[in-house]
């Protein structure tokens, strides 16, 4: 992708989860690395988070949830990403998600899952390293 | 006396230059900015008057404890927080913790019961009994309590923009168990305003919400006297990443806007500010965790008796509810949690508190099992029963660094709530987005202080290893958003649909005018108009509240 343009990351919280500490303090950081984020805030359905990809023109979207919803909600945003032409977007999922269901969330096309006590430094590398690839 | 402090004074200067001067040492502060000493004397809290400041339990200011005999006379409530799936599985928890010694209950609640939605509403999807169980009608909290005393328990219920249902709910239940009102005790959250800032829970504009509150002081003072009418949270607030004196502060300025509210509905303060009651999170820092709750006992008194004119001792007493900080549990390592867990609620019980829950050690990755959770009650039992912390009220009271850190604490909370006084209380600081910016700025803080090691989180920063996959975690069962939405068409088939229509047509015409909406609420539950009708009326009358996020 072009050096000079910024990545743009939408950080988004689906369900009807409200903790939105990590999710706050993962986009500052990344705002402090140069990106531009943008975030949704909490109670976000998956048609709201695809929307909000779409107008803002991102190049990843980090979904974040605690409450153990994933298993619904992520599949629908996978799906809806895919029906409005966005899934080549980089899409990363945080929050409490157990391993067992890391595979099957992979399988869906998010690339990776990160959990507590994750590094921020750890996440702004993979996504440069990820869409420079791309 | 006053030779003694100058002697003492002089004799520290020598102490800090000869003697330590000679070392070399860490410097040490707290989150919210106070050095700490590496020594602390007599000198240190000389400004502290006994009689005035610190005086004796049971009387004012409370500053050692709320009650006279404190633990001699009554253990404090061990009531871990839990729920989750469906009613028959919670009901089956709580009978395996009052098995094992549990005193009290309180109820987790999923989700789309927190925000008013029954189970087959569409964002009720993937949410079912996920984080807590699943209520959509009576007929759920009658098997939740089903073989369960409610005359011999007392239940607290985190539960809040729908908080007048769920008490309704429970008060159907009493009757049904033939038990009279007066005789309950227990606990509602109720505390909206944190829900705004951090914790998400909201369903209605600030107005009505704070209507169903003052509705609920007035109904209870008269029906439900033992009733804890609302629980005021900072415990939320220290999860979003607050410091320990931004949590006691933002949570009084919430307080101080709810009695407000109560006066202004028209209610005398000593009426209800004794049926107030708090939660609060007991971090890892041991000693400011004891410090804070002296501090917060002393400066509330202070607040009812000198700012609100409260004349009843009780309306001056704090009396809190807390539980171990989830947020500093690892998922890494997990049974270090053990320890940490341990530690938080040894602070809690030297802090005084009235009723306690404790972490399990997998909580950083699941809901507990029965195996983790009853560890954490032991934990308590063996702080209770074997090493002696309880054979004597306020053990820790009288020590330099605690009286002074408890001293230093009470002014800044009260620099905090000047602050928010100046900004038009607390609903207007949460409008103008003060409160969660002040809390969004010490969790980053925090989270750079520990990706930078200055902060040592053992197991996950430092120390850490090669570890397998956990095992052995609770699963919610997937189908419990199937079952409850068999059970509501089931529910809808069975009840009289005209008395539950002229239930809800009732509230809703209370809705539109003042009376109280208690009343109409517990009509409407008897009908077994589900919890999602209930609000939805609420919701089409009052509207719904918009929430904005700042990063």
């Amino acid at each position: 992708m072009n050096q000079d343009k910024r990545i743009r990351v939408l950080v988004a919280k689906p369900g009807l989860d409200g903790h939105d500490r990590g999710a706050k303090v993962i986009a500052r950081a990344l705002r402090d690395s140069g990106m531009e984020v943008i975030y949704t805030g909490i109670r976000q359905t998956p048609e709201q988070i695809v929307d909000a990809a779409l107008q803002e023109d991102v190049d990843t979207i980090l979904l974040s949830i605690l409450s153990g919803a994933h298993g619904f909600l992520f599949p629908r945003i996978m799906e809806l990403l895919k029906e409005k032409g966005l899934g080549d977007i980089l899409v990363l999922g945080g929050g409490i998600i157990p391993e067992d269901d890391v595979p099957e969330l992979k399988e869906l096309g998010i690339s990776e899952i990160f959990g507590p006590g994750m590094s921020s430094q750890t996440l702004i590398n993979y996504i440069r390293e990820n869409l420079s690839q791309g | 006396m006053e030779e003694d402090i100058e002697k003492i004074q002089e004799e520290t200067k020598r102490w800090n230059k000869d003697c330590l001067g000679k070392h070399t040492f860490r410097k040490c502060e707290t989150d919210w900015g106070l050095e700490i000493k590496p020594l602390y004397t007599v000198d240190d809290t000389k400004d502290i008057n006994y009689l005035e400041d610190i005086g004796f339990p049971g009387e004012y200011p409370f500053t050692r404890a709320p009650h006279p005999s404190m633990y001699l006379g009554k253990l404090w409530t061990m009531r871990q927080y839990s729920g989750y799936g469906t009613a028959d599985e919670t009901n089956k928890r709580y009978k395996y913790l009052l098995q094992q010694g549990q005193t009290g209950l309180s109820v987790a609640f999923d989700l789309p019961t927190q925000i008013g939605y029954d189970s087959d509403h569409s964002l009720s999807q993937g949410e079912v009994g996920k984080v807590g169980v699943a209520v959509d009608s009576l007929a759920d909290m009658e098997t939740i309590f089903n073989g369960l005393p409610l005359d011999k328990l007392s239940t607290s219920m985190t539960i809040n923009a729908p908080a007048a249902i769920l008490l309704a709910m429970y008060l159907a239940v009493a009757e049904k168990q033939g038990i009279g009102t007066e005789k309950l005790n227990g606990t509602i959250q109720n505390d909206i305003l944190k829900e705004y800032t951090v914790r998400g829970t909201y369903i209605f504009p600030v107005g009505p919400s704070l209507r169903l509150i003052t509705d609920i002081f007035e109904y209870c003072s008269k029906h439900v006297p033992k009733w804890n009418t609302i629980n005021i949270a900072g415990y939320h607030m220290r999860e979003a990443g607050a410091t320990a004196v931004q949590e006691i502060a933002f949570t009084f300025a919430d307080a101080i806007e709810y009695v407000n509210a109560g006066i202004k509905a028209g209610l005398r303060v000593d009426d209800f500010a004794p049926r107030i009651s708090w939660i609060f999170n007991t971090h890892n820092n041991f000693f400011e965790e004891i410090a804070k709750y002296r501090a917060a006992r002393r400066l509330w008194a202070k607040i009812m008796k000198k700012r609100f004119g409260a004349s009843d001792p009780r309306s001056w007493m704090f009396r809190f509810h807390t539980q171990t900080a989830g947020s500093a549990l690892t998922a890494q390592q997990p049974l270090n949690n053990v320890v940490r867990v341990a530690f938080q609620t040894l602070a809690a019980v030297l802090g005084g508190a009235q009723s306690l829950a404790s972490c399990s050690f997998d909580e950083a990755l699941a809901l507990p099992t029965e195996e983790s959770v009853r560890l954490s009650l032991r934990t308590q039992q063996i702080i209770a029963h074997e090493i002696g912390v309880t054979d004597t009220v306020d053990p820790m009271g009288g020590s330099f660094y605690i009286e002074s850190l408890t001293k230093k604490m009470e002014e800044k909370i009260t620099d905090y709530i000047k602050r928010i006084d100046e900004l038009g209380g607390a609903a207007a600081a949460i409008e103008k987005g003060y409160i969660q910016q002040e809390i969004q700025e010490s969790a980053y803080r925090y989270q750079k202080e520990v990706e930078s090691g200055k902060k040592v989180v053992v197991g996950m920063n430092s120390y850490q290893v090669e570890e397998p996959l956990p095992k052995g975690l609770l699963k919610v069962d997937t189908e419990v958003g199937a079952i409850q939405i068999k059970k509501l068409k089931e529910l809808k088939t069975a009840r009289d649909n005209q008395k539950v229509q002229s239930a809800l047509l009732a509230l809703r015409k209370t809705a539109e005018g003042y009376a109280n909406l208690m009343p109409p609420i517990i009509e409407a539950v008897k009908a077994y108009a589900t919890l999602g009708e209930i609000c939805d009326v609420l919701r089409e009358v009052f509207g719904e509240y918009e929430g904005t996020s700042v990063i």
